[in-house]
């Protein structure tokens, strides 16, 4: 069998795969939020932390809490990180400088997962299981409790009541509450992903991922040298850092690594992983506003754009053009022989489709077509699936856009889901719109503007621009993924990234917060002959096309400067 | 408890509260629980990292972990088969785990530069890094190691194109070899009637046009693809079976085998794909040689 049929058998058992947890996951995740009991553990939990997970948030309150949770979350991180050498399991390693310390402490914070830090050299056990790896739960938590505040924003049904505190309706709520941010977090966590990834660690043991706590046993090799082999509780972190979409590897080579993703089954579990709740989720959300199609329709076009995309970037990683893949032959420079370059450019579409960023191949040195179309994936904003969560928030937003745009074209007011788009809706849909490219351009100018963060670059030319421009679209939209050339370990780097991930975070989580408030207070329009239907084809066509448009018009001129160019020339 | 503080410090410390406990739950119980399952047989060995032994029961490292297999000079040893090149450390280091990250068209080395005696500045580009690898082993195994792009001496065939006049325009004036530095005899006598010199410190080639020379090698060279590029681990513990097929006879005469002992053994640590479809077929280096070594005792 060619390489190229079995890399395509192995996109359809993936698909296949998908398509079977579809329908059990995403209803297995529409009853954890709409469940009015809470089980034995999580009262434990609210009773220890004083909260009352029966009162309702509105969108400035369940906001707040998204925002302190975030704060904490990054102070307690650094905290960690800087008095490393006084923890156990620091396996002799000091203390992390202050400003890689709080680029890395944002980057879990905010599910980026960027890594300036090599993990073997720089973490501890300690900090990456105590520390690193609760972000990884946590953050992806933090997404999925956004995307289904928006979605109860859509779903409200009833016209807002004065709510009774305290009473059972207010997790659903029956005013114009988004749900309780404190109990969407315990319950994600508790009930989807730390069940999901305990099997799935014991599989990637069973597959030769390592689970120790051993510091590093230096061996005589066969030839009489000395070669360290590393230890670390690396399955336990492994499983959530592909289901949150997460990325940070235990290791600095993150999943090429044999000690994370040891075989070529463990490879296509682990891009399973990072794809199932993203591609759940969706119809979680239909049965929570009560149509199916609704979410039938938003998978649809994430599935289109996710497979798009793969073929696009997998026929330019097969055909290899360019000097130094013509030269080897194939693309095989930065790749596992185990994966092969089928199923490693299969990692890295879906890798940077969701908001994942782990990679079981190096990007850098990708051929500069194919690198241009995981830039692309970024930029499409990570809706396709997109990150836990954020994937979700990321397309609904597009929808409200479409239906917009539709709406503008036909002459109509706009309306999604039964809710008039306003100026107010319209106007937080294209500033969540607008972020992640700001950051992305701007970083990247003023970047390549300055001689000392210029010369960080591995590759010079076209290439050279890639890599910044890669790392600050990754950043922007909380991938974590690299052109991993450039040295980014430098005070500006990690100071200006750490912001571009911050800021791509939250203010778009912000911004979708409230137009999901101003959502929830409406009152539902009936359905009459005008209604643009947003279950057909022809809507998801639409959406497809809007996404695809929107950021072509946004990105390309910084593209044409980049991996075009460079492909382009020969 | 915090009644008397403002609601956003109680706010906050409702959120630290909230990290605190999930840090035990998901940060120590939950890998701790792994660790634990990890214990059970069957699962014990590999969560403790594939170790395996020689035939003396010396642990020398992990199935799953490539290793070099060079003499103390570097130089590869001939009774060994050989592993990928690597880019973590000085070759399969554990402790520095890295890809090469040079791009396609990293076409152009640099030179270090004696005037300045605190740092080397040289570094080879990707595609003289393939183009060397390849011809040595080609000469190692005694194949042709030709590329595409590749000059005979195994370096990148680029040239440096100066013109008359700006903007490429006008007739060629100068043509400089970029990665062959003088004194050398270029591979190139003339281009485009202008004769072809060698690369001297003080040429900016970044001036000149980029002209890649194609050459007349196979479009499928006789030395692997694996064989000539880095992994993305630098660890990658495995070879394609064209690459362990390269190597059998070389290994078979360095160890005084015969070719078809030496295939059998290539073919029992050969996997194929997992589940008929999954990554590719590929031979596990550390255990073929370990195998070897395990024979060769046993025969003694």
């Amino acid at each position: 069998m060619s390489s190229n049929v079995a890399g395509v058998l192995a996109v359809a058992l993936l698909v296949a795969a998908i398509w079977v947890t579809y329908r059990p996951l995403g209803d297995y995740m529409h009853r954890t939020y709409t469940d009015q009991r809470h089980l034995r553990v999580e009262r434990w939990i609210y009773r220890a932390t004083g909260v009352n997970p029966d009162a309702g948030q509105r969108w400035p309150v369940y906001a707040r809490s998204v925002l302190a949770f975030s704060l904490v979350s990054v102070l307690l991180l650094y905290l960690l990180e800087r008095i490393q050498a006084h923890l156990p399991w620091n396996l002799g390693f000091s203390g992390v400088a202050p400003p890689l310390a709080w680029n890395t402490a944002v980057s879990f914070m905010t599910n980026t997962n960027w890594q300036a830090y090599s993990g073997e050299s720089t973490m501890g056990h300690l900090v990456q299981m105590a520390g690193l790896a609760v972000q990884n739960f946590l953050s992806a938590a933090v997404g999925i409790a956004v995307a289904i505040a928006v979605v109860r924003g859509l779903a409200r049904r009833r016209a807002p009541v004065a709510s009774g505190a305290g009473s059972r309706d207010d997790v659903m709520g029956t005013g114009d509450e988004l749900g309780n941010f404190w109990v969407d977090l315990t319950r994600t966590t508790i009930r989807i992903l730390l069940p999901i990834c305990a099997v799935a660690a014991i599989v990637l043991i069973a597959g030769g991922a390592i689970q120790n706590l051993h510091g590093n046993r230096v061996v005589d090799t066969l030839t009489g040298g000395h070669q360290a082999v590393t230890g670390g509780p690396v399955a336990s972190q492994e499983a959530i850092k592909e289901l949150g979409t997460n990325g940070g590897g235990f290791y600095n080579v993150n999943s090429a690594h044999p000690f994370e993703n040891p075989t070529s089954w463990t490879n296509l579990f682990e891009i399973y992983l990072l794809l199932a709740i993203p591609f759940s989720l969706p119809r979680a959300f239909g049965r929570m506003v009560g149509d199916r199609r609704q979410g039938l329709a938003i998978v649809s076009v994430m599935a289109v754009l996710a497979i798009a995309s793969f073929a696009v970037g997998a026929a330019f990683q097969a055909v290899h053009h360019g000097t130094v893949p013509t030269a080897v032959g194939a693309a095989t420079e930065g790749t596992e022989s185990r994966f092969g370059v089928p199923n490693s450019s299969l990692f890295a579409s879906a890798t940077t489709l969701t908001s994942t960023g782990a990679v079981n191949s190096f990007h850098d040195s990708y051929t500069s077509l194919g690198g241009a179309s995981l830039l692309f994936n970024m930029m499409l904003g990570e809706i396709a699936p997109g990150g836990t969560g954020s994937g979700l928030y990321g397309m609904l937003v597009l929808a409200v856009i479409t239906v917009f745009v539709a709406g503008l074209m036909i002459g109509r007011t706009p309306e999604y889901l039964g809710k008039r788009i306003g100026s107010r809706e319209i106007r937080f849909a294209a500033m969540y719109f607008l972020i992640t490219p700001i950051l992305a351009l701007l970083g990247t100018g003023v970047a390549v503007g300055l001689p000392g963060e210029r010369a960080s670059m591995l590759n010079s030319g076209a290439h050279g621009l890639s890599e910044v421009l890669y790392a600050f679209t990754s950043a922007a939209n909380n991938n974590g993924s690299a052109f991993a050339g450039i040295s980014v370990n430098t005070t500006w780097y990690n100071t200006a990234l750490g912001l571009a991930m911050l800021l791509g975070r939250l203010l778009p989580m912000v911004f979708v917060l409230a137009m999901a408030g101003s959502f929830a207070r409406q009152h539902p329009v009936p359905v009459t002959a005008g209604t643009l239907p947003t279950h057909r084809p022809q809507f998801a066509g639409m959406l497809g096309g809007i996404a695809v448009i929107l950021v072509a018009l946004t990105f390309f001129p910084a593209l044409a400067l980049g991996p075009l160019a460079e492909g382009i020339h020969a | 408890m915090f009644a008397h503080l403002p609601g956003w410090v109680r706010g906050h410390l409702a959120a630290l509260r909230i990290l605190l406990v999930f840090t035990v739950v998901v940060g120590l119980a939950y890998p701790l629980f792994i660790l634990a399952i990890a214990q059970l047989p069957g699962l014990h060995d590999r969560a403790e990292g594939s170790l395996v032994a020689d035939a003396k029961g010396r642990t020398v490292g992990s199935s799953l972990i490539g290793q070099s297999f060079t003499d103390a000079h570097g130089d590869p040893i001939a009774g060994y088969f050989q592993s990928r090149p690597s880019a973590a450390g000085d070759g399969y280091d554990p402790t520095s785990t890295s890809a090469s990250n040079l791009g396609p068209e990293d076409v152009v080395d640099s030179f270090d530069d004696p005037a300045t005696k605190d740092s080397d500045e040289s570094r080879q580009s990707l595609l003289t890094q393939v183009c060397t690898r390849s011809h040595e082993i080609g000469v190692f195994d005694g194949v042709d190691g030709a590329r595409p792009y590749c000059t005979a001496s195994g370096v990148g065939a680029v040239l440096a194109v100066y013109h008359a006049k700006p903007g490429y325009q006008g007739p060629v004036a100068r043509v400089i070899s970029v990665n062959e530095q003088c004194p050398t005899r270029p591979f190139l006598t003339t281009y485009d009637g202008v004769k072809v010199s060698c690369r001297t410190l003080a040429d900016d080639v970044a001036a000149g046009r980029q002209v890649l020379v194609r050459g007349d090698a196979p479009a499928h060279p006789a030395v692997p693809a694996d064989a000539v590029t880095a992994s993305g681990s630098g660890l990658d513990p495995q070879i394609s079976a064209a690459y362990a097929d390269l190597q059998t006879a070389r290994v078979a005469r360095a160890r005084g085998l015969s070719v078809a002992r030496v295939r059998t053994l290539v073919k029992e640590h050969t996997s194929g794909r997992a589940l008929g479809f999954l990554g590719e077929p590929v031979v596990n280096v550390l255990n073929l040689n370990r195998a070897l070594d395990a024979l060769a005792s046993a025969r003694q």
